[in-house]
């Protein structure tokens, strides 16, 4: 293989050595559309020589053919990557820019502008340490600097730099460059930022970008790049406490069992005493092992492998923290959420949530208030649609470890996902416990579902029937009811009638309501369940999500799904109740196979043909999977 | 407290990544292409799952036009301990005659890369690819996320990409759907050289310069590595002091002239180049979105 001699050149060495020890800053450029963001980058990659020769032919090639700077040069398309972007001159999703100076390297997430694309915004807000806020001097402070400046604010951005552009395009006065700086100011007084540092400039022309500008004699401060160089904006994570998340156990014989992950703040010892959560286990640090050899300190940022002294039972999710100052645990947050999905949020629907390296389902409430970016208002809402920010009350399935976003961001911040599309819907920062573990002792009751189902002589289980008004379920529902009784069987019939007007009479027929609805029918359900009863639950439920979410409050072959298929057509000549009449003529609104969806179950435990099978009859195919599958006794 | 060095930071990003995709896909594979950034890659894949070994495979997508001494290379990486090197050639473009100067670039990349890894990926039914790819590298490359969809197609949807969120990577897929996840997406080619001389990777020796056969064409040196080069009339092979920015199908990839022989020559002479790596790839430059149409259509 190949061999190369060691260099003894000093001159390499010292370079390479100042390359190591360059301080990287990582930073975001947002602001409104056409600001001249992807400009500037592209300024600042050129004139830190970024730009190789040939990258400069194409340059000047795509300039003519897609540039809107005439014969000039359109710095904007060094950065404007994807085909879509040049040919429409605007920017749709980030991009990571690398550029180095003699103080600094840097990582530059150019983000767009547009509002639909507020979510992309957010992705590079989440790893920077400094924003540099546009404004076009032309236009002074807009919508969108002050939802990207709130924004950034959220994720815990503390360092900004207001780059105030095409100050070519105002003749270069001072007057105006005054005027949104004071603006700014006042807008962004209670957001948080330890710095705001204004800054006049045209990337266009280059004026104060890398060196000051003697078309603005007026200023006296900084230009853009030499500030970048100098100004102090790292996040403090090493100062901290320890905390690592833990991502995988390594085991590769029986001799050895470690921890592996990345320390997400704060630095370990051997030795050092240590918590393991959410059990709540104390052990002490035995090794930090890596490929080039053990350890005597890991700080903030390292990815390592950690052993322990004692057998402690550890897996992925589970976070090893400081003994003395472990995170919290809980199970249930007030958090404040970025929704980013074009399917608004929907209150008591199970999303998948991801935080740190542990992955669980978290239901959200009502937002407690929507917050209004222009005037940080805060608003009665039902529930967030694309790129609105809301505080919300969350409840997870398990505990875990955590700690507030505003102190540790790597251990507070997480991520929600659409259970059936695998879309990253929302973004949320955990506010503050609702409740803490040590606070709640889950009863241990002496009596339980087994002990009351046998009671009964019976097996719990809950025969959900689905499917459109006028389809027959409560009809079906009620033989087989009668049938069970007979049988000697406990039951109980949930259906609109009785629950509508009592337990859910404050609920509409609004998706977020509907899934609301469901969620109680669920949670009363399982409560039957638990009292050893047979639960036959008859809604419409039109949504694949709701029923799944059902399912999964309920053990394995506990829930039956029965899919009551009649087709639209049919259920509408016969339209027992003249709903179909009245949402036809635009007097009921969101009516299920009118104008709302039903998503019908693609593998239900039964489906019903009510073309083909009279009441009677369907009533006795249910009896008879039943007893087919165990869950009563032979008639 | 100490404080990481840039290449610390990289390495431990690096890492992170990796054990997120050993830890929750079901049948990852790491795609290696035997130049230097699969060495770098390969180098902290041993280093994240330290003391353990390798938890997936090694798939190589051999054209059959490598250079010869990328596979002697490759083969002595799959001897070493630890290592399960799986080999995928598209049969079907061998059968069809598909070679890089009968049926030009494009084609003989698409045929003989792009459907030849998504026949691999679905043949051993992985749901992550590891790739090397590096923002740097590329306008449409700058734009991709770490973890990357891909549809049940194997397309890439540049508008349609998951926001991703500080190091939280939503990694869920439904079936048939695929991952391409990239851990060394913020290194740069100078961070690459530097790690590689820190560390002391090998590397196949083509990127240290040695006198080679090379026929000019087209204003870039290509190296006559067999006797299926067809020379063009009045080409006749000489000898020149080159060395290989980037490696690839030997008839695809060009030469430079350099007398950088050894990690700490190339560092240096960096330092004053001034063309970028990619341009040694002859496969970019035949549309300004050429890349990204590829990627579109599965290249990675």
């Amino acid at each position: 293989m190949a061999a190369y001699p060691a260099p003894e050149n000093a001159r390499l060495e010292r370079f390479l050595n100042e390359q190591l020890h360059k301080s990287l800053l990582r930073f975001i450029t947002c602001g409104s559309v056409d600001d001249g963001k992807s400009t500037l980058i592209g300024r600042l990659l050129f004139e830190s020589k970024m730009i190789f020769d040939d990258q400069l032919a194409t340059l000047k090639s795509e300039s003519r053919r897609y540039g809107t700077q005439g014969d000039d040069i359109d710095y904007a398309l060094l950065v404007d990557g994807l085909a879509a972007e040049r040919e429409q001159g605007i920017t749709i999703d980030v991009a990571y820019r690398f550029f180095s100076t003699s103080a600094r390297k840097y990582i530059v997430a150019d983000t767009p502008g547009h509002e639909q694309y507020t979510r992309n915004m957010a992705t590079g807000a989440s790893t920077a340490d400094l924003a540099v806020v546009m404004i076009d001097a032309r236009k002074g402070v807009l919508t969108q600097t002050r939802r990207h400046s709130f924004i950034v604010s959220l994720l815990g951005i503390r360092h900004i730099v207001l780059c105030v552009n095409k100050m070519d395009l105002v003749g270069h006065d001072e007057a105006t460059f005054r005027r949104i700086v004071a603006d700014y100011a006042e807008f962004a007084a209670d957001l948080g930022f330890a710095s705001v540092e204004a800054i006049p400039v045209s990337a266009l022309r280059g004026d104060n970008v890398t060196a000051p500008s003697d078309r603005m004699p007026w200023y006296s401060g900084p230009a853009l790049l030499p500030y970048l160089d100098t100004v102090d904006a790292a996040r403090a994570t090493d100062a901290a406490p320890f905390r690592f998340p833990v991502q995988l156990v390594s085991r590769p014989d029986h001799a050895f069992r470690g921890f592996a992950g990345q320390i997400t703040s704060g630095s370990i010892r051997p030795g050092a005493a240590v918590r393991v959560l959410p059990s709540g286990r104390q052990s002490a640090i035995h090794r930090i092992v890596t490929m080039d050899g053990d350890l005597d300190e890991a700080v903030s940022g390292q990815s390592v492998t950690l052993t322990l002294r004692d057998e402690v039972d550890v897996s992925r999710g589970d976070m090893i923290v400081e003994d003395r100052a472990p995170a919290e645990v809980s199970d249930q947050f007030q958090a404040t959420l970025v929704w980013m999905s074009e399917q608004p949020m929907l209150p008591g629907r199970a999303y998948a949530m991801k935080l740190g390296t542990r992955e669980c389902q978290v239901q959200v409430t009502e937002p407690k208030y929507r917050i209004d970016v222009n005037t940080r208002a805060h608003e009665a809402a039902r529930t967030l649609a694309l790129n609105e920010i809301g505080v919300c009350n969350i409840s997870l399935d398990r505990m875990v470890a955590f700690d507030p976003y505003r102190d540790i961001a790597a251990t507070g911040g997480f991520i929600m996902i659409d259970r059936l599309t695998n879309e990253t819907v929302g973004l949320g920062l955990i506010d503050f416990a609702l409740r803490r573990a040590s606070n709640i002792h889950r009863q241990a009751l002496d009596v339980d579902k087994a002990a009351r189902a046998g009671l009964k002589a019976q097996k719990p289980v809950i025969l959900w029937f689905t499917g459109l008004s006028g389809s027959g379920k409560s009809t079906i529902a009620n033989i087989v009811e009668r049938r069970l009784t007979a049988m000697g069987k406990h039951t109980y019939t949930l259906d609109g009638d009785n629950v509508r007007h009592g337990l859910n009479r404050d609920l509409g027929f609004t998706d977020a309501d509907r899934v609301e609805n469901i969620r109680r029918v669920g949670e009363v359900a399982r409560l039957m369940l638990d009292a050893g009863l047979i639960v036959l639950v008859s809604f419409i439920s039109p949504f694949r999500a709701e029923r799944r979410m059902a399912r999964a409050m309920v053990e394995d072959g506990e829930f039956w799904e029965i899919h009551v298929d009649t087709p639209l057509a049919i259920a509408e000549a016969r339209d027992v109740k003249g709903l179909y009449k009245k949402a036809r003529a635009g007097k009921l609104r969101n009516f299920t196979g009118i104008d709302s969806p039903y998503e019908p179950p693609r593998d239900p435990e039964i489906r019903l043909d009510t073309v083909s099978l009279s009441p009677d009859a369907a009533a006795d195919l249910i009896i008879a999977r039943l007893t087919h599958a165990g869950l009563i006794e032979e008639a | 407290m100490q404080t990481l060095t840039h290449l610390e930071r990289l390495e431990a990003e690096s890492i992170h990544i990796l054990r997120e995709v050993a830890a929750t896909a079901q049948n990852p594979v790491m795609m290696y292409s035997i130049g230097k950034d699969s060495s770098v890659m390969l180098h902290l894949a041993r280093k994240a799952f330290f003391p353990g070994p390798l938890p997936f495979p090694l798939l190589h997508i051999d054209t059959l036009w490598k250079f010869r001494e990328m596979i002697a290379f490759r083969d002595a990486v799959a001897a070493s301990p630890g290592i399960r090197l799986l080999v995928h050639t598209n049969q079907e473009g061998v059968a069809a005659g598909v070679n890089p100067f009968a049926s030009g670039s494009s084609v003989h990349t698409d045929v003989m890369k792009t459907q030849a890894l998504k026949q691999a990926l679905d043949l051993h039914r992985f749901d992550v690819a590891i790739g090397g790819a590096r923002r740097d590298e590329e306008k449409s490359r700058a734009k991709e996320r770490v973890f990357s969809f891909r549809t049940a197609q194997h397309r890439w949807d540049p508008k349609a990409q998951r926001p991703e969120l500080w190091s939280l990577y939503n990694t869920r897929i439904r079936p048939g759907e695929t991952i391409r996840a990239f851990p060394i997406s913020n290194w740069t080619e100078l961070d690459i050289w530097q790690y590689i001389y820190q560390e002391g990777i090998d590397l196949v020796p083509l990127y240290f310069a040695a006198d080679r056969p090379v026929v000019a064409r087209g204003g870039q040196w290509l190296m006559v590595d067999d006797d299926r080069m067809p020379l063009e009339p009045g080409e006749t092979p000489q000898m020149r002091r080159v060395r290989f920015r980037t490696l690839g199908c030997y008839p695809l990839t060009a030469a430079l002239e350099s007398p950088a022989g050894s990690v700490a020559d190339i560092i240096e002479e960096m330092l004053i180049t001034t063309t970028s790596e990619r341009q040694g790839r002859l496969i970019d430059s035949d549309a300004p979105a050429s890349m990204e149409m590829k990627k579109q259509e599965g290249y990675f």
